[in-house]
């Protein structure tokens, strides 16, 4: 187990640098960069000002010697400063997190207790009047633009029904989560369901489902025993991989409930082209998302004993 | 046949967006933007107004069928640009295999493990905001699900009978790549070609929403959504309720329309995928 971890977190190593250059490429490489533009395109900034900031950002350097510096600062946890508050970006970041993982957690949490009891109550009976139901509003929930739905289940049990609070933080109570953690597991929870439905359709064609049966095992025996625990590892890859839509999701609902995450922090720092900020945060949501994926693959073969990594 | 009903309805729901794009200067009752009128703004749905009026007085049924126009078009050129990439790099990579193979797997793989809402912030991040960098954005961060199915399949057709036959006639790679293999994959492309012009879609939305995509006075339905929260502080409902419905029907027709093109064009996914 232990071993399994160690050996699936040496597989992220490459991915991680892989993801470094390609942040780093994007911001620093490219023509029309904000690192670049933000000094060249001639902002009225006094030309001696702009030689100090440009020696004292290590743009006046050759590019990798740039790249060198900046994967030496990453690896002691320094990811700069941010333009707009002053501050090591670490120290910005570290008070977004809490939300932002609140949010994603509470999500996904919706998503798994209503998606996947529905998927698999659909499977049982397929083809009947509620399971073409669950269908619909599967791929309705899929389809639905998710900043609006957000403003329009504010509209109604915030502004309408006053019956929970709008937009905010508040004191990140229960209250102020239940809104946006809905509204960001609508997708995730239609694919769950979806992909339940699917899988359970799957496994009650196998033949060890048949062999269950035939030797005179309960049909509620056969579902809950034999059928549950092989839809789990299939549903499994759909959580890991739900993670990463979730993440990008949350970007745009945090901004549409004023949820003081790393969503929203990417937001404003874009509009105030916060370069540090903005690599800062993608850095961290996207080790985040490799992180979750590592974790679901290491759960797998906890529930399926079958599957080894090597 | 509730693969028919799939394929019908969202092949209705979707010919619906594509007739208003269309005939947008033929059924535009109002300018998209040019009729702002503050004498008129914020006027519910009414016989003037069909859908009402928003903040600065403009017809909010005449901007979503002139939207219309840019969300579609969005979505199609972007979802084109991923298509192309996505076959060319698979196409390739699984034909020509070793050190080309490994880079095309390499780098389908970062971007799976790269959020492509997020790889599409960053690079709005470097370019600035705009429709051109918003169609390079989602254009650059969607071909990996296309990649991988073109990967595979030519993986596994190039040691079919025709194809070596193709070889032993001395065919070209180029022309056994695109007259025999490309054929043969097309059907599983086009579908997740669909369902990803409806992803697009909704990611133009969300970052014309967030002030990063299409640029006012130009209406898409994303843009026409920016203000939205004001407007339901302040009881307006119908200004984003439209809009919105328009992304919902359209992007419902896609999914629906790729989910109907899958039960037909790839029948052995249809236990699968559901």
């Amino acid at each position: 187990m232990l071993l399994l971890t160690l050996r699936r977190l040496a597989q992220m190593i490459p991915t991680v640098a892989a993801v470094v250059l390609t942040i780093f490429v994007l911001f620093s490489v490219v023509p029309g960069s904000i690192a670049s533009s933000m000094f060249d395109d001639g902002r009225g900034m006094d030309p001696q000002v702009m030689e100090r900031k440009r020696k004292e950002l290590g743009l006046d350097k050759p590019i990798h010697q740039r790249f060198v510096d900046y994967v030496g600062k990453l690896a002691t946890g320094d990811l700069g400063r941010s333009f707009k508050y002053d501050v090591p970006v670490t120290q910005v970041l570290a008070d977004r997190m809490g939300p932002s993982l609140k949010l994603t957690l509470a999500a996904m949490a919706f998503a798994i207790v209503i998606g996947i009891p529905l998927g698999f109550f659909a499977a049982l009976k397929p083809g009947s009047l509620g399971d073409f139901g669950t269908m619909v509003a599967a791929v309705s929930g899929l389809s639905l633009p998710k900043f609006w739905l957000g403003l329009m289940l504010a509209y109604l049990f915030a502004l309408q029904l006053k019956w929970l609070p709008s937009f905010g933080y508040g004191d990140g109570g229960l209250r102020y989560l239940i809104l946006p953690a809905v509204t960001l597991g609508v997708s995730p929870m239609a694919l769950f369901a979806r992909t339940t439905r699917a899988a359970v359709l799957e496994i009650m064609n196998a033949d060890f489902v048949r062999t269950a049966r035939s030797k005179g095992m309960g049909e509620v025996r056969v579902v809950s025993w034999h059928v549950a625990r092989n839809v789990l590892v299939l549903v499994l890859t759909a959580v890991g991989l739900q993670f990463g839509a979730l993440l990008s999701q949350a970007v745009v609902v945090e901004q549409v409930f004023s949820w003081p995450g790393l969503g929203s922090l990417l937001i404003s720092s874009i509009n105030d082209r916060d370069i540090p900020a903005v690599q800062g945060c993608i850095l961290v949501i996207v080790l985040f998302f490799l992180a979750i994926n590592a974790a679901v693959d290491v759960a797998y073969s906890l529930i399926d004993p079958r599957i080894r990594y090597g | 046949m509730r693969l028919r009903v799939n394929l019908v309805m969202g092949g209705a729901l979707f010919a619906l967006a594509v007739g208003a794009a269309v005939l947008a200067p033929l059924i535009a009752t109002h300018h998209p933007f040019l009729d702002a009128n503050l004498m008129n703004s914020e006027l519910p749905p009414g016989s003037e107004y069909l859908l009402g009026t928003d903040k600065q007085g403009r017809d909010i049924y005449s901007r979503i069928v002139w939207g219309a126009q840019i969300s579609l078009m969005v979505g199609v050129v972007s979802q084109l640009i991923n298509t192309v990439i996505g076959t060319m790099l698979g196409l390739t990579g699984g034909y020509w295999g070793g050190k080309w193979d490994d880079f095309v797997s390499g780098l389908t793989n970062l971007m799976l493990s790269i959020p492509s809402l997020i790889f599409a912030l960053a690079i709005i991040a470097v370019l600035g905001r705009g429709l051109m960098s918003l169609l390079i954005a989602l254009g650059l961060t969607n071909w990996s699900f296309t990649c991988r199915i073109a990967r595979a399949s030519a993986l596994s057709l190039k040691s079919q009978g025709y194809v070596q036959a193709a070889k032993t006639l001395g065919y070209s790679d180029m022309r056994i790549m695109l007259t025999q293999l490309l054929p043969n994959m097309v059907g599983p492309i086009i579908v997740i070609g669909t369902l990803g012009m409806g992803g697009a879609i909704l990611a133009e939305a969300a970052l014309s929403f967030l002030g990063l995509g299409v640029q006012p006075p130009w209406p898409s339905w994303g843009s026409m959504l920016s203000d939205a929260r004001d407007a339901i502080i302040t009881g307006q409902v119908w200004i984003p309720l439209f809009p919105g419905l328009a992304i919902f029907f359209t992007v419902l027709g896609l999914n629906l329309l790729g989910d109907g093109l899958r039960d037909v064009l790839d029948p052995q996914s249809k236990v699968r995928s559901a």
